[in-house]
């Protein structure tokens, strides 16, 4: 947008159009800054705090007392790492397998190709509560049908107690959280896809290319970005991991489903340490950040 | 769109795989709602059998008149907020009317209520804020703008222990609005409106302004129009999401008469753990109406999601 007229008429119109633009930006700005900004703020602040309801003296500043705590705490280095499992299994697993589907049906005529994309996206829509109940009765130990049709088809010799068993409990929620995250990343993929650029993949069919270097040589360099876009999304949300925590295994057994998340909900809301609390928020939030701008970097130079 | 510009022609052994493995997925993603509403109308012993019940043998709506005979709250009941500075002892006013109904009704009712109200909120405030970032050169543009994006990086649930003291500083707490405040406020709706409020060809702008348009004018009368497709896709995206936010809503709210649908499940689900038709009724109750409202709206709701990601 070049406009060129003189510095005087240009200050006075420059001075006008910021008083109309935040005119425009005044309603979402107090939002904005009330409920996200601020306590953004004082969740850095808080954390320099010994913030604990019940004591007798309020907010005790500490320095990094909090932090220092924090990594030697064992629990929450067990979450940390439960997290980073989640995280680490679930991001390229959902984005291989979103980028398998959207692959086999964005030629899909119309009515198959919206079938499939609203099938997959369900998880999403009917929300983490319903699914995660529904998914603690298939787990259950004597009602459940994963035990049902394990022991009837002989892969398993007994019951297992999934969600009760320190060995299964973990690899149970994944599997949950994979249902619920490849939803989105297929809806972008299949319209990714769908604007390649079709010429390209004509001409490099009829100079005899195989499918697969079709696939490497230009989709993929093409929905880039979008790969991207979905790593990091789906990165932040299996870092947030939290309802099915909360309502399948509350961090048990032993520890063993302990995440980030819910460990921050644990502390702040069952402790009562706001400032303990505000203190993982802070590492997480680093760690977040952190990982997506490798990401990005990572992403960029490709 | 150039469908099945390869399918047909060459329907290959790995098309055909592709097809059945593909078949199989949705039938597994399909089946846990199946597997919600058809146990919401089985029997007790047909739940609990450990031999599965694949299809209710009598339909029952035992479950159901469990739900609904639990608690009872008044119809219709809203705090309104900030007004605590109106009553003599400093709490919020509330209304309520209407006849006593189940809990698991007001439930239902709150959630709606919380989803179009944030939904309604945020396409207003983030249309109007997207146009401005997208078209207008402004002191502080930048600084605005890269908070946004940083904001939107972070996660969401961090904030949420400051807000909590926040929220019962301006007497919000345990009330439907802690919910629909933060919400508002998360920096999402404004980028994708941003995105796609650039699509507004600057001359028609200019042509208005030559015309002598106001500001007000120009805004409802070209812009609005013109970004209609974000505006839906917005709504949609912000209702579902509402309806589903579970953290916050455990966090803000925990009176009886103020819960949504989701919690609502989850207190009978901590309950009673084991009786599944009773908490699958629930469930039943809290996907059924979201998953019409999707069904309903979803050429919207793809088209938008998969627009502003790409231009983002």
């Amino acid at each position: 947008m070049a406009r060129v007229s003189t510095p005087a008429r240009s200050r006075v119109l420059r001075r006008r159009e910021t008083k109309s633009a935040y005119m425009f930006l005044l309603p979402s700005l107090v939002f904005f800054l009330a409920f996200v900004i601020v306590p953004m703020v004082l969740c850095v602040y808080t954390s320099f705090f010994d913030s604990t309801m019940g004591k007798e003296t309020r907010d005790v500043f500490i320095g990094f007392g909090n932090y220092i705590e924090l990594f030697r705490d064992s629990v929450f280095l067990r979450a940390l790492k439960n997290t980073i499992i989640i995280v680490v299994v679930s991001v390229p697993i959902t984005c291989i397998f979103s980028l398998w589907i959207s692959s086999a049906i964005y030629q899909m005529p119309g009515k198959l190709l919206s079938f499939f994309r609203i099938v997959f996206y369900l998880p999403v829509i009917t929300g983490s509560v319903a699914v995660t109940v529904v998914w603690k009765w298939m787990f259950n130990n004597y009602y459940g049908i994963f035990n049902y049709l394990g022991t009837q088809t002989g892969l398993i010799s007994q019951r297992i107690n999934w969600l009760g068993d320190e060995r299964y409990a973990l690899g149970c929620i994944i599997l949950i959280l994979l249902t619920t995250s490849v939803g989105q990343p297929i809806v972008l993929y299949v319209s990714a896809l769908g604007n390649v650029d079709s010429s390209l993949i004509e001409a490099a069919e009829v100079d005899g290319a195989t499918d697969l270097q079709v696939f490497w040589k230009i989709k993929w360099p093409n929905i880039m970005p979008t790969t991207l876009y979905i790593l990091i999304i789906t990165t932040i949300n299996s870092f947030q991991c939290f309802a099915l925590i909360q309502l399948l295994t509350s961090g048990g057994p032993n520890h063993s489903t302990d995440t980030v998340m819910y460990y921050i909900y644990y502390t702040a809301f069952k402790l009562y340490r706001y400032g303990y609390g505000n203190a993982m928020g802070v590492v997480l939030a680093i760690f977040i950040a952190v990982l997506s701008a490798i990401q990005f970097r990572l992403g960029r130079e490709k | 769109m150039d469908t099945r510009r390869h399918g047909v022609h060459h329907l290959s052994a790995y098309r055909i795989f592709c097809l059945v493995v593909l078949f199989i997925l949705a039938f597994l993603f399909l089946f846990p709602l199946y597997w919600i509403v058809t146990g919401a109308f089985k029997t007790a012993q047909e739940v609990n059998s450990v031999t599965p019940v694949w299809w209710p043998q009598q339909w029952t709506m035992a479950n159901f008149q469990k739900l609904m005979s639990r608690q009872s709250a008044p119809l219709w009941e809203i705090h309104l907020p900030f007004s605590s500075g109106l009553t003599k002892d400093g709490s919020s006013l509330i209304l309520s009317a209407g006849p006593v109904l189940p809990a698991a009704v007001r439930w239902l009712i709150n959630t709606v209520f919380m989803s179009l109200m944030a939904m309604i909120l945020t396409c207003v405030t983030a249309t109007m804020a997207g146009y401005a970032l997208a078209k207008k050169r402004f002191a502080g543009q930048t600084i605005l703008f890269a908070l946004i994006v940083a904001a939107m990086a972070l996660p969401k649930q961090v904030i949420t222990i400051p807000l909590i003291r926040e929220m019962s500083n301006l007497k919000l707490y345990n009330t439907i609005w802690a919910v629909i405040f933060p919400t508002v406020g998360w920096p999402f709706g404004v980028f994708l409106m941003r995105q796609f409020s650039e699509t507004v060809p600057q001359e028609m702008l200019e042509a208005a302004r030559i015309d002598g348009a106001s500001e007000a004018r120009t805004f409802t009368q070209i812009v609005v129009p013109m970004v209609k497709p974000g505006i839906g896709a917005l709504a949609i995206f912000t209702f579902i999401q509402n309806w589903n936010d579970y953290f916050m809503q455990l966090i803000m709210l925990s009176s009886t008469n103020n819960l949504t649908i989701s919690l609502g499940i989850a207190k009978l689900q901590a309950e009673n753990s084991t009786d599944f038709g009773l908490i699958m009724a629930g469930a039943a109750l809290a996907s059924v109406p979201i998953l019409i409202v999707f069904l309903v709206f979803q050429k919207y709701f793809t088209q938008g999601i998969a627009m502003g990601a790409v231009k983002g």
